[in-house]
């Protein structure tokens, strides 16, 4: 019995990210419908003080942009298909540094493939969405409390990084009913884009030691405002390759970089003598708590990190990797993405991955993999 | 007629001659005379020769990409939600070729804008290729021999599609009344400026005049639309409730004997409520003290061929929430066994349950034959044979069942004695 929990409900994971999304100072939701983020568009249309149905998915992202141009946070759902399709907006977005949130929902592929089953095949997209080696901060759920914390990080990240920010998922999160206690989630503070104070002229690309530029939006009409996506100066005017444009330019990678301790999270459960690490993230992590119970009742000493934080990829996960001489990365997709972003196409010895695709990996896969070499 | 500046001093970016020039300082005189203040101004620009134009703007100006500058705009504006702002998109006929979507879609949401096309009917930034603008005839460096296609008429395409404000006119001289009786248009507004570009158009098609190339190409110099649009207002839900109110709460109030997780899977078809019929098993499971989860599976055309769902029971945490093989199947029509047949062939033990009419699958389950259909018909056939299974599986009480069941509207048509014929 349930005897100590008090706010036991029967909900799937979509509820939780659109509330946390909200609470966390989203405003604006501007979606086209693509399975399996339907539903996270449908709670929108109920919860978001202002809800835009687009026409397709390159102008969400183009009315995502002119809603945070105007001072507003907002956030959309989709797909591979979708996603595609809003790659050349997020770039804009990324070098407009205006806030937003991409609930990316993961199906199956490649192409239109299957809108009804899940997968975990986006991350070398998401990896791939900038041009010239630029990240988009990328956050991955694991489960129901971080459909709460996370998308809340998601947003929190994408105002103080003024950053568009990928929220990853995949279907059977977004979709499955599951019995879940919320009387143990943490409140969510709201957090708003931090404006600029000054009395002198604004210069809306200059940047302080935090390397993110304070925000106005063009909503006000004391100072004058240039937002732009070209290569340009601090002022936010077009400059081909001028050292000054240039530097602008290489501060988006680097304001991630310097900030991303604090936006760095993850889970690791770390067994005293194990010498064998479990790295997952997203849907399959579920799979592998539950590989890591069974295998720990079976005498099998073994440790597991979940990837929450996936991009840009937090070095401490190669250092966790590094004290271990097995490594086996469980993802649901034909080749491995993170397992190749984490150990590139050389890979290490003793690094070995499960995957799958068109069904969830089992724990049973996972405990075999791990038992292979016993 | 105010005397404030919109333009900086700098001189124009453009080729001498071109007609991008005139078009900022029309617009400069056209928002002087509407009194404007420049920092209630937003400019948008596209890609193209007349984009690099924002940086002699003193109004907030913002540069995006290749065409999608309107559905910028549209953003902006409504994200702003004031008609005292005025927000004008600069592009060119290249940008509404590739964004004649987001002008449609705007000017059919009336956004508060107003497009100014540029439309020297060629592609200058890039050499001079030809867009969807150019007219018959008309050469360009890419097209020597000349468009043999007429090019579109934005104006009746933007009538068409419910713009409030609509006018053509030839780029030369002043125009800025034009421009401002579309800028104080309600809704949307746009402005088609014929120019010709003098380092691309002119070299292709030497000694050809302006106005007779637009009155060959069958375009009216006129007002198409006169303002009477309406615009956009942004939906704002000022109290939107929150998605995890006490209302989704479901109290244990019984207790369940089972010691491990159990997988059931409800086959049948769409229209006969497999999906809330796996919906109740799953939530009195909670009403009985234990986890659950449900997972439906349906092809795309949600209302016609088979319909399952996944449901797992646990008195414990339950983390994977795959269940590849069942260990109880309820089959309760001919497209749900031909869904499920594949699980009841990986099924080594356990049962299922399955509409007498059906021949039973090949598997290593127990069959047991019920008449689901022939007793509560076709509609109610999931839901009688969840109470079915439950009774004889006893997951758990069947009084938690009957509660969820009975605190939802379905018991209003639903007479709850016929799913109990056990
Ligand atoms: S190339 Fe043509 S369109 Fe571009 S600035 Fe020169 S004249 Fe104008």
């Amino acid at each position: 019995m349930h005897e100590s929990k008090k706010n036991l409900a029967f909900i799937d994971g979509s509820r939780l990210i659109t509330e946390a999304l909200v609470r966390a100072g989203a405003d604006t939701f501007v979606g086209y419908p693509i399975t399996p983020a339907n539903l996270l568009y449908l709670y929108a249309s109920k919860r978001f003080p202002t809800m835009l149905a687009a026409p397709d998915e390159i102008t969400t992202l183009q009315w995502m942009s002119g809603f945070a141009v105007a001072g507003h946070v907002p956030v959309t759902a989709t797909s591979y298909p979708g996603y595609a399709l809003m790659v050349e907006s997020i770039g804009m977005a990324a070098m407009m540094e205006l806030p937003m949130v991409i609930v990316l929902v993961q199906r199956l592929g490649p192409a239109t493939g299957t809108a009804t089953c899940g997968a975990q095949g986006d991350l070398n997209v998401v990896y791939g969405t900038m041009s010239g080696g630029y990240s988009i901060p990328t956050f991955s759920i694991s489960n129901y409390h971080d459909c709460w914390e996370l998308s809340a990080k998601a947003v929190h990240t994408a105002i103080e990084l003024r950053t568009p920010v990928v929220l990853l998922t995949s279907k059977e999160m977004v979709m499955t009913l599951q019995s879940f206690d919320w009387s143990n989630l943490p409140e969510i503070q709201p957090k708003k884009v931090k404006h600029y104070k000054g009395e002198g002229t604004y210069l809306p690309y200059k940047a302080d030691e935090t390397l993110v530029p304070d925000f106005l939006p063009v909503s006000q009409n004391k100072h004058q405002v240039r937002i732009t996506a070209s290569t340009h100066d601090t002022k936010g005017i077009l400059q081909n390759v001028l050292p000054e444009a240039i530097e602008n330019t290489k501060r988006l990678e680097q304001k991630l970089r310097r900030n991303i301790d604090e936006y760095t999270t993850y889970e690791l459960d770390e067994q005293q003598g194990s010498e064998t690490l479990i790295i997952t993230y997203d849907i399959s992590s579920q799979a592998s708590r539950e590989a890591v119970v069974h295998l720990r009742e079976k005498g099998k000493k073994v440790s597991l990190l979940v990837a929450k934080t996936l991009l840009p990829i937090p070095q401490i996960y190669v250092d966790i990797a590094n004290r271990y001489t097995r490594v086996v990365v469980v993802e649901e997709n034909l080749t491995g993405q993170l397992r190749h972003l984490l150990f590139g196409a050389a890979g290490r010895k003793g690094v070995s991955g499960v995957n799958g695709i068109a069904k969830m990996i089992s724990p049973t896969e996972i405990v075999e993999e791990v038992m292979r070499y016993e | 007629m105010s005397n404030t500046r919109f333009l900086t001093d700098a001189q124009l970016p453009f080729c001498k001659g071109c007609g991008h020039a005139l078009v900022a300082q029309n617009t400069e005189k056209a928002l002087q005379k509407l009194n404007v203040n420049p920092l209630d101004v937003v400019l948008v620009t596209d890609i193209g020769c007349h984009g690099i134009v924002d940086k002699s703007f003193l109004t907030h100006t913002v540069h995006g990409l290749h065409g999608r500058s309107s559905a910028l705009a549209a953003g902006i504006t409504a994200g702003l939600n004031n008609p005292g702002k005025k927000v004008i998109v600069f592009t060119g006929d290249g940008g509404a070729t590739i964004g004649m979507q987001h002008l449609i879609g705007g000017a059919h949401l009336g956004f508060d804008m107003t497009v100014v096309v540029h439309n020297n009917m060629l592609y200058g930034m890039t050499g001079g290729q030809p867009s969807e603008f150019t007219p018959c005839g008309f050469k360009t460096p890419t097209l020597p021999e000349g468009s043999t296609k007429p090019g579109y008429d934005i104006c009746e395409l933007m009538v068409a599609a419910g713009a409030s404000y609509v006018e053509r006119v030839i780029g030369i001289g002043d125009y800025s009344d034009s421009l401002a009786k579309a800028f104080t248009a309600p809704g949307f507004s746009l402005v088609e400026v014929m120019e010709i570009c003098p380092s691309y158009g002119v070299k292709s098609n030497p000694g050809m005049k302006l106005s007779k190339l637009v009155e060959d190409a069958g375009w009216n110099v006129k007002v198409y639309a006169d303002g009477k649009g309406n615009s956009f207002k942004t939906p704002i839900n000022s109290e939107p409730k929150s998605l995890i109110s006490d209302k989704f709460e479901v109290k244990p109030k019984y207790s369940s004997s089972i010691e491990r997780p159990f997988s059931i899977m409800l086959s049948g078809s769409a229209g006969e409520g497999v999906q809330s019929a796996a919906e109740f098993m799953a939530k009195a499971a909670i009403v009985a003290g234990l986890n659950s989860t449900k997972k439906g599976s349906y092809p795309v055309t949600v209302g016609v061929g088979f319909s399952a769902s996944e449901v797992i029971v646990s008195p414990k945490q339950i983390l994977y929430t795959g269940s590849p093989v069942p260990d109880v199947l309820i089959i309760t029509s001919t497209d749900g066994l031909g869904y499920a047949r594949a699980a009841a062939g990986r099924m080594k033990g356990g049962v299922i349950y399955i509409d007498e009419t059906l021949d039973a699958p090949e598997t290593g389950a127990r069959i047991v034959k019920v008449p689901f259909r022939e007793r509560v018909g076709a509609k109610n056939s999931a839901m009688y044979a969840v109470f079915y299974a439950v009774h004889y599986e006893k997951f758990y009480p069947i009084e938690a069942l009957k509660d969820v069941f009975l605190s939802n509207k379905i018991a209003e048509k639903v007479n709850i004695e016929s799913l109990l014929q056990f």
